[in-house]
Protein backbone atom coordinates (compact mmCIF):
# COMPACT_ATOMS: atom_id res chain seq x y z
CA UNK A 1 0.00 0.00 0.00
CA UNK A 2 2.84 2.64 0.78
CA UNK A 3 4.87 1.40 -1.50
CA UNK A 4 1.74 1.67 -4.30
CA UNK A 5 1.54 5.23 -3.28
CA UNK A 6 5.22 6.33 -3.44
CA UNK A 7 4.95 4.95 -7.22
CA UNK A 8 1.61 6.38 -8.16
CA UNK A 9 2.94 10.34 -6.65
CA UNK A 10 6.24 9.29 -8.61
CA UNK A 11 4.39 8.96 -11.49
CA UNK A 12 2.56 12.59 -11.19
CA UNK A 13 5.73 13.99 -10.72
CA UNK A 14 7.15 12.48 -13.85
CA UNK A 15 4.00 13.75 -15.54
CA UNK A 16 4.64 17.04 -14.06
CA UNK A 17 8.14 17.71 -15.17
CA UNK A 18 6.70 16.25 -18.73
CA UNK A 19 4.55 19.13 -18.83
CA UNK A 20 7.51 21.48 -17.61
CA UNK A 21 9.30 19.97 -20.41
CA UNK A 22 6.45 20.82 -22.77
CA UNK A 23 7.02 24.37 -21.85
CA UNK A 24 10.62 24.57 -22.17
CA UNK A 25 10.32 23.04 -25.68
CA UNK A 26 7.03 25.36 -26.84
CA UNK A 27 7.57 28.73 -24.87
CA UNK A 28 7.70 31.35 -27.02
CA UNK A 29 9.70 33.81 -24.05
CA UNK A 30 12.77 33.22 -22.87
CA UNK A 31 11.28 33.77 -19.34
CA UNK A 32 8.58 31.26 -19.77
CA UNK A 33 11.74 28.40 -20.12
CA UNK A 34 13.21 30.05 -17.01
CA UNK A 35 10.38 29.49 -14.91
CA UNK A 36 9.44 25.80 -16.33
CA UNK A 37 13.38 24.92 -15.43
CA UNK A 38 12.62 26.64 -11.72
CA UNK A 39 9.48 24.26 -11.78
CA UNK A 40 11.01 20.94 -13.03
CA UNK A 41 13.92 21.74 -10.18
CA UNK A 42 11.36 21.90 -7.72
CA UNK A 43 9.50 18.61 -8.77
CA UNK A 44 13.04 17.22 -8.80
CA UNK A 45 13.34 18.25 -5.52
CA UNK A 46 9.97 16.53 -4.50
CA UNK A 47 11.33 13.93 -6.20
CA UNK A 48 14.20 13.08 -4.25
CA UNK A 49 12.26 13.42 -1.13
CA UNK A 50 9.66 10.39 -2.61
CA UNK A 51 12.58 8.50 -3.06
CA UNK A 52 14.56 8.87 0.39
CA UNK A 53 11.28 7.77 1.62
CA UNK A 54 10.92 5.05 -0.66
CA UNK A 55 14.26 3.77 -0.10
CA UNK A 56 13.80 4.28 3.86
CA UNK A 57 17.37 6.21 4.53
CA UNK A 58 18.29 9.68 5.72
CA UNK A 59 21.14 10.50 3.71
CA UNK A 60 19.44 11.98 0.83
CA UNK A 61 18.13 14.88 2.70
CA UNK A 62 21.42 17.34 1.87
CA UNK A 63 20.51 16.79 -1.60
CA UNK A 64 17.40 18.00 -1.07
CA UNK A 65 18.63 21.29 -0.21
CA UNK A 66 21.28 21.32 -2.07
CA UNK A 67 19.39 21.47 -4.77
CA UNK A 68 16.65 23.94 -3.52
CA UNK A 69 20.03 26.47 -3.26
CA UNK A 70 21.53 25.81 -6.68
CA UNK A 71 17.63 26.11 -8.47
CA UNK A 72 17.37 29.18 -6.44
CA UNK A 73 20.54 30.60 -7.68
CA UNK A 74 20.63 29.49 -11.11
CA UNK A 75 17.46 31.14 -11.96
CA UNK A 76 18.83 34.39 -10.06
CA UNK A 77 21.16 34.18 -12.73
CA UNK A 78 18.68 33.96 -15.77
CA UNK A 79 16.67 36.18 -14.64
CA UNK A 80 19.37 38.84 -14.03
CA UNK A 81 20.96 38.02 -17.30
CA UNK A 82 17.42 38.25 -19.24
CA UNK A 83 16.34 41.81 -17.47
CA UNK A 84 20.07 43.62 -17.32
CA UNK A 85 22.23 41.49 -20.48
CA UNK A 86 24.95 41.41 -17.82
CA UNK A 87 25.28 38.34 -14.63
CA UNK A 88 28.16 39.80 -12.72
CA UNK A 89 28.06 43.50 -12.53
CA UNK A 90 31.20 45.19 -11.82
CA UNK A 91 30.42 48.64 -10.54
CA UNK A 92 27.31 49.46 -8.45
CA UNK A 93 24.51 51.43 -10.46
CA UNK A 94 25.30 50.69 -13.99
CA UNK B 1 16.00 52.73 -17.19
CA UNK B 2 16.70 53.09 -13.24
CA UNK B 3 16.61 49.08 -12.06
CA UNK B 4 16.15 48.28 -8.23
CA UNK B 5 17.59 45.29 -6.77
CA UNK B 6 15.86 45.67 -3.37
CA UNK B 7 14.02 42.42 -3.05
CA UNK B 8 16.99 40.87 -4.27
CA UNK B 9 19.66 41.96 -1.89
CA UNK B 10 17.05 41.59 1.15
CA UNK B 11 16.28 37.84 0.43
CA UNK B 12 20.25 37.35 -0.14
CA UNK B 13 21.24 39.15 3.05
CA UNK B 14 19.33 36.49 4.85
CA UNK B 15 19.96 33.28 2.05
CA UNK B 16 23.67 34.13 2.52
CA UNK B 17 24.23 33.11 6.19
CA UNK B 18 22.12 29.85 5.49
CA UNK B 19 23.88 29.03 2.73
CA UNK B 20 27.01 29.49 4.73
CA UNK B 21 25.46 27.32 8.20
CA UNK B 22 24.59 24.72 4.87
CA UNK B 23 28.30 24.25 3.84
CA UNK B 24 29.78 24.55 7.18
CA UNK B 25 27.60 21.67 8.20
CA UNK B 26 28.34 19.87 5.03
CA UNK B 27 32.30 20.07 5.57
CA UNK B 28 32.12 18.92 9.29
CA UNK B 29 29.47 15.71 8.03
CA UNK B 30 31.76 14.94 5.80
CA UNK B 31 33.47 11.44 7.71
CA UNK B 32 30.57 9.69 8.51
CA UNK B 33 27.39 11.41 6.40
CA UNK B 34 27.36 12.81 3.22
CA UNK B 35 29.67 15.81 2.54
CA UNK B 36 33.05 17.02 2.82
CA UNK B 37 35.38 19.36 1.45
CA UNK B 38 33.98 19.55 -2.21
CA UNK B 39 30.13 19.86 -1.66
CA UNK B 40 31.19 22.18 1.01
CA UNK B 41 33.23 24.21 -0.86
CA UNK B 42 31.01 24.45 -3.49
CA UNK B 43 28.42 25.34 -1.37
CA UNK B 44 30.39 28.37 -0.02
CA UNK B 45 31.34 29.11 -3.08
CA UNK B 46 27.80 29.54 -4.30
CA UNK B 47 27.41 32.10 -1.18
CA UNK B 48 29.41 34.32 -2.47
CA UNK B 49 28.44 34.13 -5.78
CA UNK B 50 25.02 34.79 -5.07
CA UNK B 51 26.35 38.04 -3.38
CA UNK B 52 28.23 38.83 -6.78
CA UNK B 53 25.15 38.39 -8.01
CA UNK B 54 22.88 40.49 -5.66
CA UNK B 55 25.75 43.30 -5.46
CA UNK B 56 28.75 44.00 -7.50
CA UNK B 57 32.27 42.94 -7.78
CA UNK B 58 33.68 46.22 -6.15
CA UNK B 59 31.37 46.25 -2.84
CA UNK B 60 32.78 42.51 -2.22
CA UNK B 61 35.75 43.30 -3.11
CA UNK B 62 35.53 45.55 -0.24
CA UNK B 63 33.29 43.57 2.20
CA UNK B 64 35.56 40.33 1.58
CA UNK B 65 39.40 41.26 0.84
CA UNK B 66 40.63 38.22 0.28
CA UNK B 67 42.93 37.18 -2.71
CA UNK B 68 41.22 33.75 -4.09
CA UNK B 69 44.48 33.16 -6.01
CA UNK B 70 46.42 33.40 -2.36
CA UNK B 71 44.06 30.93 -1.04
CA UNK B 72 44.41 28.10 -3.79
CA UNK B 73 47.90 28.12 -2.52
CA UNK B 74 47.33 28.22 1.23
CA UNK B 75 44.97 25.26 0.52
CA UNK B 76 47.58 23.55 -1.27
CA UNK B 77 50.00 24.14 1.66
CA UNK B 78 47.28 22.92 4.32
CA UNK B 79 46.74 19.57 2.61
CA UNK B 80 50.29 18.84 1.53
CA UNK B 81 51.36 19.91 5.15
CA UNK B 82 48.70 17.35 6.89
CA UNK B 83 50.29 14.75 4.36
CA UNK B 84 53.77 15.31 5.48
CA UNK B 85 53.54 15.08 9.11
CA UNK B 86 53.18 11.77 9.23
CA UNK B 87 56.85 11.63 7.22
CA UNK B 88 58.30 13.39 10.02
CA UNK B 89 56.52 10.95 12.62
CA UNK B 90 57.91 7.80 10.73
CA UNK B 91 55.14 7.03 9.04
CA UNK B 92 54.30 6.84 5.04
CA UNK B 93 52.76 9.91 3.29
CA UNK B 94 49.52 10.47 3.84
CA UNK B 95 49.11 8.27 6.70
CA UNK B 96 46.08 9.58 8.66
CA UNK B 97 45.88 9.56 12.76
CA UNK B 98 42.86 9.46 14.35
CA UNK B 99 42.28 10.20 18.53
CA UNK B 100 39.32 10.20 20.47
CA UNK B 101 39.53 13.62 22.58
CA UNK B 102 37.71 14.97 26.04
CA UNK B 103 36.80 18.32 24.70
CA UNK B 104 34.76 20.48 27.56
CA UNK B 105 31.98 21.93 25.89
CA UNK B 106 31.15 18.96 23.55
CA UNK B 107 32.27 15.76 25.18
CA UNK B 108 33.96 12.96 23.70
CA UNK B 109 35.20 14.27 20.40
CA UNK B 110 36.66 12.17 17.75
CA UNK B 111 39.55 14.11 16.33
CA UNK B 112 40.93 12.99 12.91
CA UNK B 113 43.99 14.37 10.61
CA UNK B 114 41.50 13.79 7.97
CA UNK B 115 40.46 17.03 8.70
CA UNK B 116 42.75 19.46 8.43
CA UNK B 117 43.19 17.57 4.88
CA UNK B 118 39.69 18.46 4.19
CA UNK B 119 40.22 21.89 4.98
CA UNK B 120 42.74 22.11 2.23
CA UNK B 121 40.13 21.22 -0.25
CA UNK B 122 37.52 23.27 0.76
CA UNK B 123 40.09 26.41 0.52
CA UNK B 124 41.12 25.02 -2.87
CA UNK B 125 37.38 24.15 -4.33
CA UNK B 126 36.20 27.59 -3.04
CA UNK B 127 38.99 29.81 -4.31
CA UNK B 128 39.16 27.97 -7.55
CA UNK B 129 35.17 28.49 -8.25
CA UNK B 130 35.30 31.78 -7.27
CA UNK B 131 38.52 32.63 -9.61
CA UNK B 132 37.38 31.00 -12.27
CA UNK B 133 33.58 32.73 -12.13
CA UNK B 134 35.34 36.46 -11.47
CA UNK B 135 37.93 35.83 -14.19
CA UNK B 136 34.77 34.86 -16.36
CA UNK B 137 32.23 37.74 -15.24
CA UNK B 138 34.42 40.46 -14.83
CA UNK B 139 34.45 42.90 -18.15
CA UNK B 140 37.71 44.95 -18.95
Amino acid sequence: MFAIAMAVSLVFLSVSILVGLYRIIIGPSMPDRVIALDAIGINLIAMVAVLSVTFRTSAYLEIILLMGIIAFIGTVAFSKYIERGIIIESRRGD
Amino acid sequence: MKTNNLLLQSVTQVVTFLIFAFSIYLFFAGHNNPGGGFIGGLMTASALLLLYLAFDIQSIKKALAFNYVNIIAIGLIISLATGMVSMFLGGPFLNQYDQYVHVPLFGEVHLTTAVPFDLGIYLVVVAIALVIILAIGEDA
